[in-house]
């Protein structure tokens, strides 16, 4: 009898999912629970497995297309499980090493004109019904801002940045009288190049620096964005645009904790099975400066501020063609051992895909680790909607100045990048300071 | 029956008039149709108790010993009857106005209305130049068979006009311009209003088009949508927020069908927003006909969404206190009203 596989919900506010890879290619025969597709949606990359034990034997939705929830992807004969290519054989059958290469990446272009934009629209689509709740603005899709379409068609009339206009209406967004109010005091252009832009307003994935031409040249090769690629684009342009980015520099004395760390790595690594890193100590002493300083632990909201109750931190993983920043709830709650234990879970999974959609979501502050790749520091992009992001450096030992003598210790530089719009430069200097001293003077038992 | 009210004040002077009358919704339409079989005597009128007891609710009272049995026919209890019958005399070159005792009695004469009244002219090029009125609406507990808005079932007919007036000056006039009219006009007089409105109204011959809104009240932050009885109701919604410092523009429509969609738009393109109030139930009122032709014409003029007042999705109740509860009030307008100019 035929079952119907179909594009799964992977949460609340999910509507749809894109199919990035099959695993299995049809007449393959699948047991049940085996991986048969890879999905990518709004928040978090999944492995799908069948749904019953069978032969795979119709796909309805190829590589790279996006479908809503529900839809039905694929079809397995459960009755045939034993007919056809072989008897029954109870083993699981291994898949063919060909199964890769047959079932490859299919580019969904067709004009080299036009590569992008059918994925950004059939990524883009639905989106928008998120959107309509009175609550405060959804960041990381195509409206970040929240306005009208009269307040919008204004804005385009007279040039205007709707980033820079402040919203009093319902949940900050931006009304009538807000928009006549920016008309009438100033008439500031904006700032963004849209030559190049398609449609009536710039998409901010689709907006270009220069006229689209200029980028073809030459030899080249179009790689279509996946669809993780894509919504990392518009995050980056629309957090760059909406949060001005200050840096605070700050260099920490690592000695202390590596000590710590070499010391006890392998007792705690076989009374805990599981890796003792440097992450959790940098996460905790993040914990611990958030509660002093909660302007640091805060989002935007139009003209209010919201002083966020939880401390959630989220810590960027890469990823093998992007990355994701999954959470760690109530990091400042957690012990020792525990805080350890779900970093470095949450990091196996996001690499395996195997994340929760709410395993991304509510952050409060972020933390990325450039220094694993050997940076001496890096200045990173804030996690909307947080208010801050730390960059941790390569901790490498270097000469120093102690007590006018150079000793030699493991130091690592720690950049905080800030939105301006509510940390001012005293609160994160002040901030790095907290983190900075706990990390200097560590004294809580890790064991 | 006329009564002369004088009225103290204010109001200006017409010709030959030292002031002008107040007139009741009621006695307007009395007027009109008095009015009309004089000037023409192809203008019959047919219904239940029209004649000999005047009418239900007295409208028609005095026109049998005016105008003579043949004019003013009282018909048997035959809704189908009366519309067909009407039909046939219109080919014939008379002019009827056929009255429903209510118009949920319509209901009766559904087939004929619309498939043969309606689609007259289309189908066969007779013309059906009939009047059907009677009295509509609720807030009078008259319970679920004498409290109908029946009118989507008509503005819904392509080949007919469908007109519901709100004040006393337009009753008469747009009665007048119905019966004048070559087209089948559905005439719905809103009962509630038939003697509680009174206003002045010229004894001169006057019309109100067909087919035209008007702007009751001008406003600037919102404008309200209505016709009939919510006219009122919205009215004193208005006057409530404008003490909030809110103006809210109230556009009476008066016409439902042909909408005067020249009168919504220019108005939402003014203030940015649209609340469209109705006594007529929720769903399939003309509510959502007029928020999709705003959309579709006047989106980027939108400030806010299109969001409406109306009865409840059931049959008029019977008991007061839920009949109160399913109808819009201005309480309930207000609070919309508010809410979208906030938002």
């Amino acid at each position: 009898m035929a079952v119907d596989v179909v594009m799964p919900q992977m949460g609340e506010s999910i509507f749809e999912g894109t199919i990035t890879k099959w695993l299995k290619k049809l007449g393959d025969k699948v047991e049940r629970d085996e991986p048969l597709f890879e999905i990518s949606t709004d928040k978090v990359d999944a492995e799908i497995p069948a749904p019953a034990a069978g032969v795979l034997r119709e796909i309805k939705v190829a590589e790279g297309q996006t479908v809503p929830v529900k839809t039905v992807v694929a079809v397995i004969d459960a009755a045939n499980a034993d007919s056809s290519v072989s008897p029954r054989t109870p083993a699981p059958e291994s898949v063919p090493a060909s199964v890769s290469a047959s079932v490859s990446k299919q580019p969904p272009a067709t004009a080299q004109t036009c590569p992008a934009e059918k994925a950004v629209e059939a990524a883009f689509e639905p989106r928008s019904a998120a959107a309509a709740s009175p609550a405060p603005a959804q960041r990381g899709n195509g409206q970040a801002i929240r306005s009208s379409p009269f307040v919008r068609r204004m804005a385009r009339e007279k040039n205007i940045d709707l980033a820079a206009v402040r919203g009093t209406g319902t949940g900050g967004r931006i009304s009538k009288s807000d928009i006549l109010a920016a008309i009438s005091s100033t008439a500031a252009p904006s700032a963004q190049p849209s030559a190049g832009a398609v449609g009536p307003g710039p998409h901010v994935l689709l907006e270009a620096a220069v006229p689209r031409e200029r980028i073809y040249f030459g030899h080249y090769q179009v790689q279509p964005m996946s669809v993780m690629r894509q919504r990392i684009a518009e995050h980056m342009v629309l957090s760059k645009r909406v949060s001005p980015h200050v840096y605070s520099i700050d260099e920490a004395d690592m000695t202390h904790v590596a000590q710590l760390r070499a010391a006890a790595k392998i007792e705690f690594e076989k009374r805990n099975e599981t890796k003792l890193t440097f992450m959790p100590f940098f996460v905790r002493a993040c914990a611990e400066a958030l509660r002093a300083f909660p302007l640091v632990n805060a989002s935007v909201d139009g003209a209010n501020v919201v002083l966020h109750g939880e401390i959630n931190i989220g810590i960027a993983v890469a990823l093998e063609a992007g990355l994701i920043v999954p959470v760690v709830k109530n990091a400042g709650e957690k012990k020792f051992v525990a805080l350890q234990r779900s970093i470095n879970d949450l990091a196996e999974r996001a690499r395996g895909k195997k994340l929760k959609p709410e395993e991304v979501q509510e952050s409060t502050f972020s933390i990325t680790n450039p220094g694993i790749f050997g940076g001496l520091l890096g200045l990173p992009v804030i996690n909307q909607p947080n208010a801050a992001i730390l960059a941790i450096g390569a901790i490498q030992k270097r000469p120093v100045v102690i007590d006018d003598a150079i000793a030699i210790r493991s130091l690592v530089y720690l950049v905080l990048s800030y939105d301006h719009r509510i940390v001012d430069g005293a609160i994160a200097h002040q901030f790095m300071g907290q983190v900075k001293r706990r990390l200097e003077t560590w004294d809580e038992e890790i064991l | 029956m006329r009564r002369w009210i004088r009225r103290k004040g204010k109001h200006g002077k017409r010709s030959g008039d030292k002031r002008l009358p107040l007139v009741t919704y009621l006695e307007a339409i009395r007027q009109a149709l008095l009015e009309e079989m004089e000037r023409d005597p192809a203008v019959v009128l047919l219904g239940e108790d029209i004649g000999v007891y005047g009418g239900a609710f007295k409208v028609t009272a005095g026109l049998l010993e005016r105008f003579g049995w043949e004019r003013v026919i009282d018909t048997p209890i035959s809704e189908t009857a009366i519309i067909g019958a009407a039909a046939g005399m219109s080919y014939l070159g008379l002019r009827p106005v056929a009255e429903m005792q209510f118009i949920d009695f319509i209901a009766c004469a559904f087939n004929q209305v619309t498939n043969y009244v309606a689609k007259s002219h289309y189908l066969r090029g007779a013309p059906v130049p009939m009047v059907i009125r009677g009295p509509a609406g609720g807030g009078v507990h008259g319970g679920a068979f004498h409290s109908a808005n029946p009118e989507m079932y008509f503005v819904h007919t392509p080949g007919l006009k469908v007109v519901y007036p709100a004040t006393a000056y337009d009753a008469k006039g747009l009665l007048k311009s119905a019966i004048r009219d070559n087209n089948p006009v559905l005439f719905f007089e809103h009962k509630l209003l038939y003697r509680r409105v009174k206003e002045e109204v010229p004894s001169e011959e006057y019309l109100v088009p067909l087919g035209k809104a008007v702007i009751r009240r001008p406003g600037r932050d919102l404008t309200i949508v209505t016709y009939a009885a919510m006219v009122h109701a919205s009215l004193e919604a208005a006057e409530q927020l404008a003490g909030e410092g809110l103006e809210i523009e109230v556009v009476d429509l008066r016409t439902l069908l042909p909408l005067d969609r020249e009168t919504v738009l220019e108005s939402v393109r003014r203030t940015n927003k649209l609340l469209v109030v109705h006594e007529d139930t929720r769903t399939g009122g003309i509510a959502g006909e007029i928020a999709a032709l705003v959309s579709e014409a006047a989106f980027d003029d939108l400030d806010g969404p299109i969001r409406r007042v109306t009865s409840l999705d059931t049959p008029v109740p019977f008991s007061p206190p839920l009949e109160e509860h399913f109808l819009p009030n201005a309480a309930r307008i207000a609070a919309a009203a508010r809410d979208l100019a906030h938002y």
